[in-house]
């Protein structure tokens, strides 16, 4: 008897569910009178903790991968920074507080290191924006065979920068470099790219350059494909040419983008190290002979694993970590800015 | 039917993710588990045992199919090589993986300059191998850079780095200079300032776009080589800018630096392999394994035409070591495999192979470089003139910080009055700054 009455009573909760929701009859169910004993009370407290939990569950593996791999060593590199830690004993830490900071704040080598962190950034970072709005302009024209250029354009950002880089310096080469050749063929002469102060930082931005300006031309002419094509139009309508077009309307649409890929590459630039490190060859945490294109990056990399003072290069790297998060409130500021005036 | 389809979409992605995790997690663990990998192949006995052997550069054991011999010998043993070619990547990973505990390959190469270092703070990540091997068939100042206070041998001696000068018989010959192999060595003898006056001489008929010698820095680690004090008092105070040694190599690297008798390149740079291919300096300082890179990088072009003579003073650069790490699983197995690797029938292969000089006398009357490096260095005795030059080399102490402090005097000071014509006092006060943070003054 039992049996067929509960066959009954499921049958009749069935047919009040509205057809194509059972979550929403069995919601319904629980949401009444007391939840009854029985399978049906069972499942549906456990579909609640279900519906509750499994969002959870799925997103638990990036946070637990993070927690493991950046945020406890983030927080270890701030304990670390507050001591003397060697790396050939690295359980002989003893505590100096602040001392790495201070060591950092009078030290001509840090001073440097973030002033050529600077200057490679600005000359890396806005011919290569420049270049790219430019780019995406040109590719959102109607062109022939119009992937082939795209594809092209991303090939030097799926290049390891350690293979471009060897490119470069041997296109940068003191002795016998195709670029000595060319300009020694205009009749200038020769720089020792890799030795000179602005030759050199010239060079390693020259190659920050090549290898992202087809990304950030990528990602502009996405955006400028959503830009409405009446825009344009009535653009057109109002007498405005191409150029015009382009100041007035493309250049104001795209300013979320360009903000957007202002703040990628200026963390881009501030942690950048690959380049520099392979341009400068054997030793090149050095950055030269005079660190004339030592970056925070390699001089991070220079104290912590070359000279072997982790916890100096631990202090470095929160450093890093505070200039990044100083230059994302000023553009966080810039950006309200921005949309006010809009 | 449709909720129990929902129900097992749910389960399958959730095992997906499940499975997505544990792959993660296993990709990232794959590092530390990578020495106890050899076990997984066999536990029980009659498996195979893997030993790896971590080393930087170029060792030759491979090239001289060592480790294929062994395991001919040993059929129970494979050896895997992992080989990192930078020593400023290698050594950093090498001490924070004996730290650990783990990750460490069986055998572990340890280079000259880190020995000290290895010596005073790692003794106890390695095995001691003194109690191994007969210690008398090494030279006996190798076996002292590798021992530590209270008597522990922690690597036993590969190579050592004898010096000679290879020059191109060739360019000499344009310039108008002597060639023959020992009158040149009479005329430089006993004074690297006489090997630099050479040079001054060969810049007044060189061949055009040549250059007496490739940098100034392999003339002062050449200098420096010969001298009895580097950066370290024997007591283990630093005293770098008290030395005489340092005093000395310094000058003749000055004197090479500021009378553009330099090619300008750096060392194990690609520039300075280039230079060894276009023939763009004559000379170049020779310790024992630099034979088998010239081999490589000249090639063909520069057959027949290299030299060798015998270097202004004895002197020595560059050398290794192996040690075995206690951490390993397979001790036993690499001790045998450490030993047979640096016993000297062995480094006489690798002399043969690659001209990397043994550190076991007991090679010497052995010694046979192949018949394509005798030709290719116009015949010259190499055997005679690094042995000569290994048995008067002086004992040096190397310091804790010796890397760093040479890395500072030649890539920082040298360089910048190489390269970018600073003076030679600007050059030194910048390489003492860098120095001073080196060593955290």
């Amino acid at each position: 008897m039992t049996s067929s009455k509960q066959a009954l009573a499921r049958a009749a909760s069935a047919d009040a569910a509205p057809g194509d929701q059972p979550g929403a009859a069995r919601r319904a169910h629980g949401r009444g009178t007391p939840p009854p004993p029985g399978p049906d009370s069972w499942r549906s407290r456990l579909y609640r903790w279900d519906m509750k939990a499994s969002p959870y569950a799925f997103i638990a593996p990036f946070f637990i991968v993070f927690g493991a791999f950046s945020l406890v060593p983030l927080l270890y590199t701030a304990w670390y920074s507050l001591h003397n830690v060697q790396l050939a004993n690295l359980d002989g830490q003893t505590w100096t507080g602040l001392d790495n900071y201070q060591n950092l704040l009078s030290s001509d080598f840090f001073w440097n290191a973030l002033g050529n962190t600077f200057t490679i950034g600005v000359i890396s970072t806005v011919p290569q924006l420049l270049m790219a709005i430019g780019l995406a302009h040109l590719l959102n024209y109607k062109l022939r065979g119009s992937t082939v250029w795209r594809v092209v354009m991303l090939t030097p950002y799926a290049t390891s920068v350690a293979a471009a880089t060897l490119v470069f310096v041997l296109l940068y080469s003191w002795d016998g470099g195709m670029i000595n050749w060319l300009l020694e063929f205009v009749g200038i002469d020769p720089v020792n790219w890799r030795e000179s102060d602005w030759g050199s930082q010239f060079a390693v931005s020259s190659i920050v350059i090549w290898r992202w300006t087809g990304y950030n031309a990528l990602i502009y002419l996405a955006a400028m494909q959503a830009i409405p094509a009446d825009l344009y139009e009535s653009a057109a309508i109002d007498g405005a040419g191409r150029w015009q077009q382009f100041l007035h309307v493309t250049i104001p649409q795209l300013r979320p983008t360009i903000l957007f890929t202002v703040v990628v590459s200026t963390i881009g630039a501030t942690q950048l190290f690959g380049e520099p490190l392979l341009f400068g060859g054997v030793s090149g945490s050095k950055g030269g002979s005079e660190h004339q294109y030592q970056t925070l990056g390699l001089y991070m990399y220079d104290q912590g694993w070359i000279i072997g003072n982790l916890g100096k290069a631990s202090a470095i790297a929160w450093s890093m970590f505070l200039i990044l998060l100083i230059v994302a409130v000023i553009q966080l500021l810039v950006s309200r800015r921005l949309r006010k005036s809009q | 039917m449709r909720t129990s389809t929902r129900g097992s979409r749910r389960l399958m992605t959730l095992a997906v993710a499940a499975a997505l995790t544990t792959g993660l997690l296993a990709g990232c663990a794959e590092d530390s588990d990578d020495n106890s990998s050899g076990e997984g192949g066999g536990n029980g006995g009659g498996g195979k045992t893997t030993l790896t052997v971590g080393t930087f550069g170029t060792f030759g054991y491979k090239q001289a199919g060592l480790y294929d011999e062994y395991m001919k010998l040993h059929p129970d043993i494979t050896i895997k090589e992992n080989v990192t070619t930078r020593t400023d990547v290698y050594w950093p990973k090498v001490l924070t993986r004996l730290q650990a505990g783990a990750g460490a390959d069986d055998i572990q190469a340890i280079e000259i300059m880190n020995v000290t270092e290895a010596v005073q703070t790692q003794a106890d990540k390695f095995v001691d191998l003194g109690k191994e091997v007969d210690k008398s068939q090494w030279l006996d100042w190798k076996n002292a850079q590798a021992t530590t206070k209270d008597g522990k041998l922690i690597g036993l001696g590969t190579d050592v780095g004898p010096m000679a000068i290879c020059y191109r018989k060739d360019l000499f010959e344009k310039a108008g200079l002597e060639t023959d192999r020992t009158k040149l060595a009479a005329q430089w003898k006993g004074d690297w300032g006489k090997y630099v006056d050479l040079g001054k001489e060969y810049m007044k008929k060189a061949p055009s776009g040549t250059k007496f010698v490739d940098s100034a820095s392999s003339v002062y680690n050449a200098a420096l080589g010969g001298g009895t004090e580097r950066y370290y008092k024997d007591d283990g105070t630093v005293d770098w800018d008290k030395s005489q040694g340092v005093k000395n190599a310094w000058d003749v690297a000055m004197d090479v630096a500021t009378s553009d008798m330099s090619a300008k390149l750096k060392q194990f740079d690609k520039p300075w392999d280039q230079g060894y291919a276009n023939g763009t300096f004559a000379t170049v300082a020779c310790p024992a394994w630099m034979i088998g890179y010239i081999l490589e990088k000249s090639g063909e072009s520069g057959k027949g035409k290299w030299d060798v003579a015998a270097a202004p003073t004895a002197s020595n650069w560059g050398g290794s070591f192996i040690g075995v790490p206690t951490s390993g699983k397979h001790q036993k197995e690499a001790i045998a495999l450490a030993k047979w690797l640096t016993a000297p029938e062995q480094q006489a292969k690798v002399f043969a192979k690659q001209a990397s000089f043994p550190s076991t006398p007991a090679a010497y009357s052995t010694l046979k470089p192949a018949a394509a490096t005798t030709e290719y260095f116009s015949n010259a005795p190499i055997t005679q003139i690094f042995s000569d030059s290994a048995k008067t080399i002086p004992t040096q102490y190397f310091g804790i910080k010796d890397q760093a402090i040479n890395t500072a005097l030649t890539d920082i000071g040298i360089l910048q009055v190489e390269q970018k014509g600073k003076s030679p006092d600007e050059g030194w006060d910048a390489a003492s700054e860098e120095i001073k943070d080196v060593l955290g003054q």
